[in-house]
C-alpha cells in the first residue's frame, strides 16, 4: 500500500504542511491589504469564511480514498506530531475555542474545573489506554470491546454508548458553527446550520479518516495563530510584554484584585457609584418579591387588583390639571404590561428578584476558590468542582472519537509520543485561555468601569448594538458613568470581542472566527465519522454482514455520514439546551459506559464477558437516570444525591459502571485462553510467537 | 505464547511507573486543588492555588505523558519487545 517509506512520507508532511502555513500567513496578509483598500468588513468575513471552507474541501477531495484501511484509520502512518495536532482540533471544539476564556471570566477560579478537566484526562489516555488500543489495531472502539469480550452483546453496547455520547456532542458542535456563521454573515441561524454542515461533509465524505486527519491539521494550524494573536497583543499593550500566560499572573492579575477591593469597598468613590446601583437592583428585587407575596397570598384576585390600580393610576395621571405625556404614556404602558397569567407571573417575578438579586450583589474576586456565604456552600461548591474535574477527565478518556484517533499511528511508540503531542498542542490553547480572561478582566474593570457613557469605547457599543446577549449596558443609576454592576457581559463575547479591545483591525476579527469556525468544524467531523463507522463496521459489517465487499463497506459508512449529518443538523436547527451542559453530559455518559470496560479489559485479565455487559449498562443507566431526574430540562428535579450537580452524574455512573464490571466478572467463569492471550498480546508491543489482531 | 520472567518484570515495572505517575497526576488535580483556598496564601506566579489550577497542573500533565512515553519507549529496547518498524 506504501509507495514511499515513512520518514519519505514524514519529510514531505513538514515541507507541505510548511508551505501551507506560509500560504495561510500570506492570505491573511492579503485580506489586511483589502481591508486598508477601504473593503467592507462583511465581504472580509464571507472572505475568511469562503476561503477557509474550500480549503478544507480542498484537501478532502485530494485524499479522498475507497480503501478501507485508508477510510477507517487513514492507512495507520501519521505520524506522531501530526496526529497529535489532529487529535488537538479534533478535541478542542467550540466551546473550548470561544466559550472557555468566557466561562473563565465570569465564574473565575471555579471555571478552571475546565481547563484541568480537559487537559488531565490525557494523563489517563496516555497511561492507560492509547498504547494498549495501538497495539489491538483495529478500527473502532466497539471492535476492542467485541474482541476482549467476545459475543455480540459487549460490541453492541457499544455501538449504541459511542452513538449516543457522539450524537449529543456533535449536536453542540453544530450549533456552533451555526453560531458563528450566522454571526459572521449575517445569514439565518438555520441556513448556518446547514451551510456549515456542508463543510463538514466535504472534509469528511471523500475521504473518511485519511481526509478528516489531513484537514484537522490544517485546522488546528489556523485555530492556535487566531487564538494567539490577539491575547499576544493584548498582553504587549497592558505590560509589555508578549508572553501573557506569564505576565497575567504576575502583573495583571493583582491589578484585577486591587480593583475588585476598590469596587467592593464603599468607602470609595467608584465602591461608592457601585452600591448606588445595587441599591437600585436591590429595591428592584424587594419589589418583585413583594410581587410574589401578593400573588402567593391573593392569587388571580391579586393580579386583577393590581392591575386595576395601574390602570387607575394611568386615568388619574390624565385627568392632571397640567397632564404630563410621558407619564401618561409609561403608566399606561406598565398597565397594559402587567402579566394576568398567575403561572407566567410567578415565572416573570421569580426571574426578575434573582437577576436583580444578582446584579446587587458584591464583585465575585477572580482567584478566590469555591467562593459562597458560608462554610457549608464553600463546601458543596468544592466537591462539585472536584467532582466536575473527575468526570471530565475520565470522559476524556472515553471518548470514542479521541481513542479512534490513536489507532492511526504507524506503531505503539508513535502512538505513545503522539499522546504527548496532543496534551501539547491543546496544551497551547489551554494555559492561554486563564489569561486571556483576565487580561479583558483588566480591561473591563480597569478602563470601561468609570468611563463615561458618552464616550464608550467602539468595542462596547459595538457589540451591544450586535447581540444584547452578548453586551448589555445601561446607565441605571444615571450619573452617565459606567458602573460595573451596570454592565452584563455573555461569555462567548470574550474571545470574541478581544481583536476589537487589542485594538487590532477587522481581518484579525475575521481570523479569530475563521478558528472558531475550525474548532467546530474539526470536532464535528471526527464525531460524524465516529459515529458512521461505528454504524457500518460494527453493526453492517461485524454483525449483520461479514462477507460484504470492502466497496460495499464504505459505501455504506457514507450513506450513514450524509444521513447522520442530516439528522444532527436538524435536531440543532431546533436549538435543544444548553450547549455546556450538553459537553458536559457527553462526557459524563462516554466515561460511565466505556471507561470500566477499557481499562479493566486491559490491566485486569480476568474480567469477562458478563462483567463488561454488567458495567456498561449499569454505569451507563445510572448516569442517565441521575441525569434525568435532577437536570431541569427534564422537569422531574428531584433532590440531588450528595449535593451533586447534574452535569457531575458520570461520578455514580463511573463508579457504578466499575463495581458492575467486577461483579459481573466474580460471578462468572474466567475468560478463555484465546482472550487472556489477546491481553498478553495488547500488553507488549512486540511479543514472539504472538497472535495478530491487525486488521487486514 | 509462553510469558517469560522477563516478559513479566516488564510488565511489573510498567505497572509500577503508570502507579507513580497516576499518583503524581491525582495529587497536582485533587489534592491541590482541596487546599486551593488555603495555597492561595502563597504567591508563586501569582497566588498559588489559582496557578496551580490555571497552569501549574497542566505543565505537570504534559511532563508526566512525555516522561512516560521516553521511559516506556526505552523499555521497550531494554525488554527486547520494541517494534521492529521504522520510526
Amino acid at each position: 500500500m506504501a509507495t514511499t517509506s515513512q520518514a519519505q512520507f514524514n519529510a514531505n508532511l513538514k515541507r507541505y504542511y510548511s508551505f501551507y502555513t506560509g500560504g495561510f500567513v500570506a492570505f491573511v496578509v492579503f485580506v489586511g491589504i483589502l481591508e486598508w483598500f477601504g473593503v467592507p468588513n462583511r465581504i472580509l468575513g464571507y472572505i475568511f469564511l469562503f476561503a477557509t471552507v474550500m480549503l478544507y474541501a480542498g484537501i478532502g477531495f485530494m485524499s479522498r480514498t475507497s480503501e478501507v484501511s485508508e477510510y477507517y484509520v487513514a492507512g495507520r502512518r501519521v505520524p506522531a506530531m501530526f496526529n497529535g495536532m489532529a487529535t488537538g482540533s479534533d478535541w478542542m471544539s467550540a466551546a473550548s475555542f470561544i466559550g472557555l476564556a468566557g466561562t473563565l471570566y465570569l465564574t473565575g477560579y471555579d471555571g478552571l474545573a475546565f481547563i484541568m478537566g480537559w487537559t488531565g484526562g490525557y494523563c489517563l489516555v496516555a497511561l492507560l489506554l492509547a498504547p494498549y488500543l495501538r497495539k489491538f489495531g483495529q478500527f473502532t472502539i466497539p471492535d476492542f470491546l467485541g474482541a476482549r469480550y467476545g459475543g455480540h452483546a459487549p460490541r453492541l453496547i457499544g455501538v449504541f454508548a459511542a452513538v449516543l455520547v457522539s450524537f449529543v456532542y456533535v449536536v453542540a458542535q453544530i450549533y456552533g458553527v451555526g453560531l458563528i456563521t450566522s454571526r459572521f454573515t449575517g445569514l439565518e441561524f438555520a441556513v448556518g446550520v446547514f451551510v456549515g454542515l456542508a463543510g463538514i461533509l466535504v472534509c469528511s465524505f471523500l475521504g473518511g479518516m485519511k481526509a478528516v486527519t489531513w484537514t484537522q491539521v490544517a485546522q488546528y494550524i489556523i485555530l492556535i495563530t487566531a487564538y494567539m494573536i490577539p491575547v499576544v497583543w493584548l498582553s504587549l499593550i497592558h505590560t509589555g510584554a508578549p508572553i501573557p500566560q506569564i505576565t497575567a499572573y504576575t502583573t495583571v492579575l493583582p491589578k484585577v484584585t486591587a480593583l475588585e477591593k476598590e469596587l467592593n469597598d464603599k468607602a470609595t468613590p467608584k465602591g461608592a457609584a457601585e452600591e448606588s446601583v445595587r441599591a437600585i437592583f436591590r429595591e428592584r428585587s424587594a419589589a418583585a418579591d413583594v410581587q410574589l407575596k401578593g400573588l402567593e397570598a391573593g392569587g388571580v384576585g391579586y393580579l386583577a387588583e393590581q392591575k386595576k390600580a395601574l390602570e387607575d393610576q394611568a386615568v388619574a395621571l390624565k385627568a392632571d390639571a397640567a397632564p404630563d405625556a410621558k407619564a401618561i404614556e409609561a403608566a399606561e404602558k406598565a398597565a397594559k404590561d402587567y402579566p394576568t397569567d398567575p403561572a407566567k407571573a410567578k415565572e416573570q417575578w421569580t426571574k426578575d428578584k434573582s437577576g436583580a438579586a444578582a446584579r446587587a450583589g458584591a464583585v465575585k474576586s477572580h482567584a478566590e476558590p469555591f467562593a459562597a456565604k458560608d462554610e457549608k456552600a464553600r463546601g458543596i461548591a468544592k466537591k462539585n468542582f472536584l467532582v466536575l474535574v473527575f468526570c471530565l477527565m475520565v470522559g476524556t478518556a472515553a471518548l470514542p472519537h479521541i481513542l479512534m484517533r490513536f489507532y492511526t499511528t504507524p506503531s505503539v511508540q508513535e502512538a505513545r509520543r503522539s499522546v504527548f503531542w496532543s496534551l501539547f498542542f491543546i496544551f497551547l490553547l489551554y494555559f492561554t485561555a486563564p489569561a486571556l480572561a483576565i487580561l479583558v478582566k483588566f480591561e473591563v474593570y480597569g478602563s470601561l468601569v468609570g468611563s463615561s457613557f458618552a464616550h464608550l469605547p467602539a468595542w462596547v457599543s459595538n457589540w451591544a448594538a450586535v447581540d444584547k446577549t452578548l453586551m448589555s449596558i445601561a446607565d441605571i443609576n444615571k450619573d452617565g458613568i459606567v458602573q460595573l454592576a451596570e454592565i452584563v457581559i455573555g461569555g462567548d463575547l470574550i474571545v470574541l470581542a478581544t481583536p476589537e479591545i487589542a485594538g487590532l483591525p477587522y481581518v484579525i476579527s475575521g481570523l479569530v472566527a475563521a478558528g472558531g469556525l475550525a474548532a467546530a468544524l474539526s470536532t464535528a467531523d471526527g464525531l460524524l465519522l465516529t459515529i458512521a463507522n461505528a454504524l457500518s463496521h460494527d453493526v453492517y459489517y461485524k454483525v449483520i454482514d461479514p462477507n460484504a465487499p470492502t466497496t460495499r463497506r464504505i459505501a455504506v459508512s457514507k450513506g450513514l455520514l450524509l444521513l447522520v449529518a442530516v439528522i444532527a443538523a436538524y435536531v440543532t436547527s431546533m436549538k435543544p439546551g444548553d450547549i455546556l451542559f450538553l459537553v458536559g453530559a457527553a462526557f459524563s455518559l462516554a466515561g460511565s459506559a466505556f471507561f470500566p470496560s477499557l481499562v479493566l479489559g486491559i490491566f485486569w485479565k480476568r474480567a469477562n464477558q458478563l462483567g463488561a455487559i454488567l458495567g456498561m449498562t449499569v454505569g451507563l443507566g445510572v448516569c442517565m437516570y441521575y441525569m434525568i431526574q435532577t437536570y431541569p430540562f427534564f422537569g422531574i428535579n428531584a433532590p440531588r444525591w450528595w449535593d451533586i450537580a447534574p452535569i457531575g452524574a458520570g461520578i455514580f455512573g463511573i463508579t457504578a459502571g466499575m463495581i458492575g464490571v467486577i461483579v459481573g466478572t466474580l460471578i462468572s467463569p474466567a475468560p478463555s485462553k484465546e482472550v487472556q492471550e489477546l491481553v498478553d498480546h495488547v500488553r507488549y508491543p512486540n511479543l514472539e510467537g504472538d497472535i495478530d489482531t491487525r486488521a487486514a | 505464547m509462553q510469558l517469560t520472567e522477563k516478559h513479566k518484570e516488564y510488565w511489573r515495572r510498567n505497572l509500577k511507573l503508570t502507579g507513580i505517575l497516576l499518583a503524581i497526576w491525582f495529587v497536582a488535580t485533587f489534592v491541590v486543588s482541596w487546599y486551593a483556598r488555603e495555597l492561595n496564601e502563597i504567591t508563586f506566579i501569582g497566588p498559588l492555588g489559582f496557578y496551580m489550577g490555571a497552569q501549574g497542573a497542566l505543565i505537570i500533565y504534559v511532563l508526566i505523558i512525555w516522561f512516560y512515553a521516553r521511559y516506556m519507549n526505552n523499555l521497550d529496547q531494554e525488554y527486547g519487545v520494541h517494534e521492529g518498524e521504522e520510526q
